[in-house]
């Protein structure tokens, strides 16, 4: 080997290394190990994004709810609403307005890193903020997913909804749009708006005739007697064929079927209509005429906010405890827009920009690593915030979540391994408590058998849940026969109707025999005796062992016990959500979570044609009993008629229900304030460490049935704070 | 060289082109996409949405932005009915547009925050894997024959063998929980890497191990290691010194390849260790179907992987003076 090739090659290995090395220790440490913080909670998923409008997570939720406080909060013990930054309300007594009063100490940090500011309060929570803030949500161009939760308040649904392919009358008199239609027609017809005002049953009808003529200004249409004149003129070519119709049937598609007459108008005419301001576009309409006139959000003064509803919505405290209602700081986001023109959504979210109102802000924040909150010293109720500084980990892989806690580097984790649950079971640290959720499998309608209730019913009676919850599960899940997880207060849930069963596994496994067997009956019933004829079905489900377990529990029953050839299929997720919304399944695995306790949260779901309902069922009485309850003001009666709905539900079966999801909360037993409840709600700010003597207590006044877990702490300076209980 | 050089960029260009090209295609046409998820969107949202990310143009209108330099928005320039504002984007003006799933991260943020985690990462599986390596293969040629030797050739046997996974686990249990020294996952300083550096360079310190008492005892059987003998040399001078120096060639060659392994393999070990690397957006960018990230990840790991290429083939023509580069 030459003397210099050999230098160049010692010379380069001893380079590769060196850098090898020097990357190693020089970026290693200037990861820079922040210090251990007070809490360390286990957030279990990176967050979308940290901006309140535009996320619907679970580990999202938690995030924003520690950096944001809305009007209401949710008590974590009772999850009764509770004054946040509304310190009191009104409601009217038809329970449609709300007046909310603001707290005047309720204030924004400022933003900003430089250190010596830090701490001072920045300009208080107004009114206008959230106005302007639920503006944000339902804008368009926020696509905010959790936009629909605020849809009750009046108007706010057409604002989101307004289509953009048109062109709209300019006053608020004659609310009528005008769309280009085929062979140089131009089609009219009344906004939505307006027609979600009327009385459901008043009579829209059309006023003229085709070969009418029609100029500018003349009335052509008239809505519960009264007269809507047209923004442009021509002769009349045609008259939608459904008129005179109720307001309700054109309310359902106001801007499609819900048309009412087609003029002889070049787009020229629409065009110089549009340019006399007698038409203006979506986005000038939404601006101009939609959310000042006919959106029910006004803020009275800076510390009034006046909500309106479009139906009673007894939820509508618990909803604006949600994420999405929380309110943003629009002076910061436009001047992000202002500073970063091309790049303002990812800067204002910084943590060195972005501006909140909660009881923590954002210290520092690592993709896929963690969340780093101090407790915001400008908070109102900051006195009784105890943690100085949280981490929210981003650990996805619950075995390294459950090795983080059990070497005492988390204090909470909110999941654990499904196979270590029996394990884990009756440890003093492991909190299982039902949960607002409910795992159950859809049925697709539309696909015979399947199509015949009685087959639903049968295939939902073979399944014996007792042995999903108690030997693949394992976790203390409720086998359950209803779509609503139990936990609804004042709500009586409809089940399929089935044979009782006990604990006891004698009297469980008799009931389920009996159930079988009517289950054969009903097959038979249906011309299928003994699963003859019946062609083979397919389960379908997410790769994961879990859903694999149960879906084999299932087609072990249904070949055992009917007689039925069962597949299973194993499909990755986001194609087995293709799977399941373009209605390519037989049965297929779900599972629907809770936001809020109300039944309507759930009951929504399987309204005809709704997005969540991918099973092609549709009712009309079912959805009736919905728009009933939605009208209905007295708090009992309405929620008889969605119980009435659930049975509609529960005996045409397009779902087979399965059991009720429990937390699974792994907590250091010195963490005082966590109170298990089934929206899995646990405000950061609610917790504080216990000291030696308060923990003592505990144990004692409850003590745990299994053996004392490890507590380590206590850290200096966290016991409860004055004033606050645990 | 420089001419090797400016050709093999030539060639970056056009592999980086048809990777980009092919990804972009097959990523749009996996079913699913980057906003379903259980909890379906209302129509109208997702409209929104898919309108807020260019989702609803026609392909070839959504890869050509993407590619730029020309921002085909309506914020693009003027002459393409655009307002101006922003005349261009895209690839070629070196944007990789923002993640869809991380809403608050444009993608290069994303790969710059990760990235220098993963290289670390990486370096201490590399030194790991080197100094394991080359310990094991340089005791074991020395002790051929003996127990020792069988011992060291089970181990490296074992080492490539075992899934890297598993030897995660192994570790953790002994060296996290039974005696507890280092931390068993997350991030922070370099003794949360010693762990995850191990587990991911095991495999590749087996492959060094072997690869240098094979090439020791080649070596060690020439004439001119007798007459180093011969010359009265201690023999553990012409071990180290001269042996070894020629013994070693196979490993500086294997060093490429293993360096890119370790750097795209990470995403189990990232994922066991909870380190914030690139290797788990390699995975899980797909799975989420979110296109601009999957992109920029392919992107990154092809001009990691040319690079390396590039950097070992030099180094081929430094060792072995018979090889040219034009050639190469």
């Amino acid at each position: 080997m030459a003397g210099g090739t050999d230098r160049l090659f010692r010379a380069g290995a001893a380079l590769v290394l060196l850098g090898a090395l020097s990357a190693a220790l020089l970026l290693g440490p200037r990861a820079a190990r922040l210090p251990r913080a007070d809490l360390v909670a286990n957030n279990g998923a990176e967050v979308r994004s940290l901006d309140p409008q535009t996320v619907s997570g679970v580990a999202e939720g938690r995030a924003v709810q520690a950096l944001y406080e809305g009007l209401t909060a949710l008590d974590p013990a009772t999850l009764a609403p509770r004054p946040a930054v509304a310190e009191r309300w009104e409601v009217t007594e038809d329970g449609r307005t709300y007046t909310f009063h603001l707290r005047p100490e309720a204030c924004w940090i400022r933003p900003g890193t430089d250190p010596a500011r830090f701490g001072e309060r920045g300009d208080p929570v107004t009114a206008a903020d959230f106005v302007r803030s639920w503006e944000r949500l339902l804008h368009p161009a926020t696509a905010a997913e959790y936009a629909y939760e605020l849809w009750c308040v009046k108007g706010a649904r057409q604002y989101t909804l307004l289509p953009e392919d048109r062109l709209y009358a300019s006053t608020l008199r004659d609310p009528v749009w005008v769309a280009a239609a085929a062979g140089g027609r131009q089609r009219l017809g009344l906004t939505g708006h307006l027609l979600a005002e009327l009385d459901g049953a008043s009579e829209v009808a059309a006023l003229r005739r085709p070969g009418d003529a029609l100029a500018a200004g003349d009335p052509f249409a008239a809505a519960a007697g009264r007269e809507v004149a047209a923004p442009i003129g021509g002769r009349i070519v045609a008259v939608n064929p459904a008129l005179p119709a109720g307001a309700a049937a054109l309310a359902a598609d106001p801007y499609g079927a819900g048309w009412i007459a087609e003029i002889e108008a070049s787009p020229a005419e629409a065009a110089a209509a549009r340019a006399a301001g007698r038409l203006v576009d979506a986005a000038a309409y939404r601006r101009g005429w939609v959310w000042p006139h006919q959106v029910g959000l006004r803020a009275a003064d800076p510390r009034t906010l006046v909500v309106e509803l479009a139906t009673p919505t007894p939820h509508f405290l618990a909803l604006t405890a949600l994420h999405p209602l929380y309110p943003v700081h629009l002076p910061s986001l436009a001047a992000a827009r202002k500073r970063w023109p091309d790049a303002w959504e990812t800067e204002w979210v910084k943590p060195e920009h972005l501006v909140t109102n909660g009881p923590y802000r954002l210290l520092a924040r690592r993709l896929h690593d963690r969340l780093r909150l101090a407790k915001s010293p400008v908070y109102w109720d900051a006195a009784h915030v105890a943690m100085r500084t949280v981490d929210l980990l981003a650990v996805e892989h619950q075995g390294t979540a459950l090795n983080l806690y059990l070497t005492g580097e988390a204090d909470w984790i909110a999941a654990v391994p499904a196979n270590l649950v029996p394990h884990l079971a009756g440890r003093e640290d492991f909190r299982p408590a039902p949960q607002l959720g409910t795992y159950f499998f859809r049925v697709n309608v539309t696909r015979p058998p399947l199509d015949d209730a009685r087959v639903r019913r049968a295939l939902a009676l073979s399944i014996d849940r007792r042995a999903i919850s108690a030997k693949v599960l394992k976790g203390g899940q409720l086998p359950s026969w209803s779509f609503l997880p139990p936990g609804f207060p004042g709500y009586a849930r409809a089940e399929i109707d089935h044979a009782p069963a006990a604990d006891e596994p004698a009297v469980a496994a008799a009931a389920f025999a009996a159930d079988c067997a009517r289950a054969r009956e009903l097959l038979a019933a249906a011309g299928f005796p003994g699963g003859a004829g019946l062609r083979p079905l397919e389960i379908a489900y997410n790769t994961a062992e879990v859903h694999r377990d149960v879906a084999e529990v299932i087609a072990d029953g249904w070949r055992r016990e009917l007689g039925l050839e069962v597949c299973l299929a194993n499909q990755e997720f986001q194609v087995f959500l293709d799977t399941q919304r373009t209605l390519d399944y037989d049965v297929s695995r779900s599972s629907w979570m809770g936001d809020f306790l109300d039944p309507v949260n759930f009951l929504a779901v399987f309204r005809a044609g709704g997005a969540n309902n991918r099973t092609g069922w549709a009712s009309s009485s079912y959805d009736e009993l919905l728009d009933r309850a939605a009208r209905e003001p007295d708090g009992a009666r309405r929620l008889a008629l969605l119980a009435a709905a659930e049975r509609i539900l529960m005996d045409e079966v397009p779902i087979l229900p399965l059991f009720t999801y429990v937390t699974q909360n792994l907590v250091n037993p010195r963490l005082g304030g966590f109170s298990p409840n089934v929206l899995d709600t646990h405000p950061l700010h609610h917790l504080y460490w216990m000291d030696d003597a308060e923990l003592a207590r505990r144990r004692a006044a409850d003590p745990p049935a299994g053996e004392l877990a490890p507590a380590p702490g206590p850290r200096e300076g966290l016991h409860p704070p004055a004033g606050r209980s645990g | 060289m420089i001419r090797f050089l400016l050709r093999r960029l030539a060639w970056f260009a056009v592999t980086l082109w048809v990777v980009v090209t092919i990804s972009f295609v097959l990523m749009r046409s996996v079913r699913g996409g980057p906003f379903s998820a259980e909890r379906e969107l209302p129509p109208a949202v997702e409209r929104n949405l898919r309108a807020r990310y260019h989702l609803d143009w026609p392909l070839w209108r959504q890869y050509v932005h993407y590619v730029g330099p020309l921002n085909l928005a309506a914020d693009g320039p003027e002459m393409l009915g655009g307002d101006g504002a922003r005349p261009f984007g895209g690839l070629l003006a070196g944007e990789l547009g923002p993640s869809f799933k991380y809403r608050d991260y444009q993608v290069e943020d994303i790969l710059v925050e990760s990235l220098p985690i993963s290289l670390a990462l990486g370096a201490v599986a590399l030194v790991w894997a080197i100094g394991l390596g080359l310990a094991a293969g340089v005791l074991a040629a020395a002790r051929r024959g003996t127990a020792l030797d069988i011992a060291l050739r089970l181990a490296a046997t074992a080492g490539i063998a075992l899934p890297n996974f598993v030897i995660a686990g192994l570790l953790i249990l002994l060296l996290a929980f039974h005696w507890p020294f280092l931390p068993v996952a997350g991030w922070g300083d370099l003794s949360h890497l010693l762990l995850p550096g191990f587990a991911l360079g095991a495999p590749f310190a087996a492959y060094v191990a072997r690869l240098t008492r094979t090439g020791l005892v080649e070596v060690l059987g020439q004439d001119w290691i007798r007459t180093a003998h011969a010359k009265g040399l201690s023999p553990r001078t012409v071990l180290l010194r001269h042996a070894l120096r020629a013994g070693i060639l196979p490993v500086v060659s294997y060093l490429g390849p293993a360096a890119a392994g370790i750097l795209t393999g990470s995403l189990v070990i990232e994922k066991i260790f909870a380190i914030p690397g690139t290797g788990t957006h390699f995975v899980n960018s797909a799975l989420n179907r979110d296109y601009t990230l999957a992109m920029g990840v392919t992107i990154l790991y092809t001009a990691l992987v040319f690079a390396l290429n590039t950097l070992v083939d030099l180094a081929y023509t430094l060792l072995d003076p018979r090889i040219e580069l034009e050639e190469a």
